[in-house]
């Protein structure tokens, strides 16, 4: 029991690193008012132009700058065309997620059998003699990096101008144009950053424990991610909860199949799956608008 | 010309301007890759439409496709966005080659007949779903269909390798396979199986229904404005969960001929994606159910041309994704195109220059 708990907490932080990149980087483009659910696809391409690009250079750290720049630049398609008038941003999202899938296995057909370069994990528990404790705190590099960005972003919408003219454009467009901002280009910068931070996460899902390319590294946890905003009610400290909560569901699975119990695998896998449609069950509302929505998004332009 | 007429035209137009411009990106890219593009393209032709055995491939694949499609497009009408399609597909290959663990069918057309329905049954329960938690709790539908889809997949796997499994599938984990006088075979020799039949059969009723019947048109109105709706009385909520569950049963019933008709029983193979190139289907046709059979013809042809382009030019398997990904994208950007351009006025231009050049 104690190694259950063990591995689930450790599991959190490193099956939860990728959903906390995703639905920080979904949650600036709501907050913009508009939706990208291609940010699945984003989540695929990156993880492979990251693990590319570090093997290409033998560098981890220039693999995971370079996730986040083409997590950047697949996201800013996205955020260009929906930029026409009467483009469907949900329709957009998922053809960038098909699109964004296939350039990724296209390219990354030849990276299947390469070595994994991975990033060095923080070792927290070296003052531990327990090799379980030890295990569970090793923690992805890029985890620190994730709370900063989210305490960076929380302090920014509320205090810096660039945060609230983002928050502005997501609440009131109209609001917007009367101040003389460009709803257009907020919201394409805001889909672009947010398509880089999510690039951060296809880096973590390649290049961090355990590593490596393959076919079946990310199955729809860029679209969980974008239910955790929903859940999260578009608050990045709320992100980073819930995808620590994502994180530890996710890994029972493993976690139960490493103490012997076998037979139940896919069904443990689907428990996240499950858990997201019974929280948006529960929070979601009919009638009212959701507390903490941008009022624009899902609006037809 | 009027009006009625450019919108018809701009409708076929548009997305065959967005296809073949997709078709050069992809040219481009194989061109990158080394090869040769103009190879590809030819490939691309020859082994969509090339001969009659890749005609028969081709219409082999179009035949789920439309009924996948109908599972994007009927929910389209009534103002949803369900991309889910795929779990209802696997639920349907599910209770295909479930029925006979616990009910022996009789072994002809009627117990064939069951198994369809058990599919379609199966489907269209499992996308009803989709529409309660929207109706009754506010659930975005793209979101939930795409969880209950991935939470399918892990169900499919479960059962296909653990409680239904057949001891003698050593190496690919598969469910008991149906006895044969249950399989459907091909129409009049040929390796296109009756599939393809009832995916037009559905795809001419759904366009009957949506045009001619006053439920059709209730769900129109409902998925074009739903305060409308409301205020003149439609039972929005039923009118909606209806829709999903067409859309769903269609979607059973392709996973059901996948398994009555090609794999014989549930395994790994039957999860190949059909419900997600349905969704490009379904937006290409502009969610109309009679363009969709055309759409899935072409894009059926696109993947029977797949394994071609993998043998003769060493492609990736995934170059007819990207191919699709880009189609995908150009038809949604040139859709915002629809109304926009003023025809009459580039054609007349067109004509006095043409005339000039004859004075």
């Amino acid at each position: 029991m104690q190694f259950l708990v063990l591995a689930v907490l450790g599991g959190a932080v490193r099956v939860g690193t990728p959903f906390l990149f995703v639905s920080l980087g979904e949650c600036i483009t709501e907050k913009s008012g508009r939706i990208n659910l291609g940010l699945e696809g984003v989540l695929v391409l990156s993880a492979m132009a990251s693990f590319l690009i570090a093997n290409l250079f033998n560098s981890p750290w220039l693999g995971v700058l370079g996730g986040a720049c083409v997590g950047g630049l697949f996201a800013a398609i996205h955020g260009a065309i929906c930029s026409i008038r009467r483009v469907n941003d949900i329709a957009m999202g998922i053809a960038c997620m098909m699109l964004g899938i296939g350039i990724a296995f296209y390219v990354g057909k030849p990276l299947i059998q390469l070595n994994a370069i991975s990033l060095t994990s923080l070792n927290l528990g070296s003052w531990s003699s327990s090799e379980q404790v030890r295990s569970a705190l090793e923690i992805n590099v890029l985890f620190p990096i994730g709370i900063l960005i989210t305490l960076l972003m929380s302090w920014g919408f509320k205090h810096t101008k660039w945060g609230m003219i983002i928050r502005m454009v997501g609440d009131s467009s109209d609001a917007a144009k009367a101040q003389g901002v460009s709803v257009t280009r907020v919201r394409f910068l805001s889909t672009m950053l947010g398509g880089a931070i999510a690039g951060i996460g296809g880096a973590s899902l390649s290049l961090c424990y355990p590593g490596g390319w393959n076919e079946g590294l990310s199955s729809g946890q860029g679209l969980i991610a974008v239910a955790l905003v929903i859940f999260a009610k578009w608050k990045p400290l709320n992100c980073l909860m819930a995808a620590m909560v994502f994180g530890g569901a996710g890994s029972l699975g493993p976690a139960l199949q490493s103490a012997g119990i076998n037979g139940y695998y896919y069904l443990f896998n689907a428990v996240p799956y499950f858990l997201t449609l019974i929280i948006l069950v529960i929070t979601c509302a009919p009638q009212r608008a959701l507390r903490g929505a941008p009022s624009e998004l899902g609006k037809i332009q | 010309m009027s009006n009625k007429t450019i919108n018809h035209l701009e409708g076929f137009f548009l997305p065959f301007v967005a296809l073949i411009g997709s078709l050069f990106i992809f040219g481009l890219i194989v061109f990158l890759s080394g090869k040769s593009p103009v190879e590809a393209w030819k490939l691309l032709f020859l082994g969509a439409f090339g001969d009659s055995f890749s005609i028969q491939n081709t219409l082999q694949r179009a035949a789920p496709l439309m009924l996948t499609a109908l599972c994007v497009a009927i929910p389209a009408n009534a103002g949803l966005t369900v991309i889910g399609g795929e779990g209802s597909v696997l639920v349907g290959a599910l209770a295909c080659s479930s029925v006979p663990y616990f009910w022996s069918v009789p072994l002809n057309t009627q117990g064939t007949c069951i198994l369809m329905l058990a599919s379609c049954i199966a489907g269209a329960c499992w996308m009803s779903l989709v529409g309660v938690m929207r109706q009754y709790r506010g659930v975005n539908e793209t979101i939930s269909s795409l969880l209950l889809a991935y939470l399918a997949v892990n169900l499919f796997k479960h059962l296909v390798e653990g409680p239904m499994r057949d001891p003698g599938s050593l190496n690919k984990p598969s469910t008991f396979a149906l006895s044969p006088e249950l399989l459907i075979g091909g129409i009049a020799g040929y390796d296109v199986h009756w599939g393809l039949v009832w995916g037009l059969v559905f795809c001419v009723i759904a366009s009957l229904w949506l045009k001619f019947t006053s439920h059709g048109f209730a769900t129109k109105v409902v998925g074009g404005n739903p305060r409308a709706a409301s205020f003149v009385g439609l039972p929005t909520n039923a009118l909606i969960i209806t829709a999903c569950a067409l859309g769903g049963a269609a979607a059973g019933l392709a996973g059901g001929f996948e398994i009555a008709a090609i794999h014989t029983a549930s395994n790994a193979s039957v999860i190949a994606g059909l419900g997600y190139t349905g969704i490009l289907v379904s937006f290409a046709a502009r969610h109309k159910p009679m363009l969709i059979v055309p759409v899935a013809i072409i894009l059926g042809g696109f993947g029977s041309a797949g394994s071609l382009l993998q043998r003769r030019l060493g492609l990736p398997d995934a170059s007819i994704q990207v191919l699709m990904g880009f189609a995908f994208v150009l038809i949604l950007a040139a859709e915002s195109a629809r109304g926009r351009v003023q025809w009459s006025r580039i054609w007349r231009s067109k004509l006095d220059h043409h005339g000039a050049g004859v004075k």
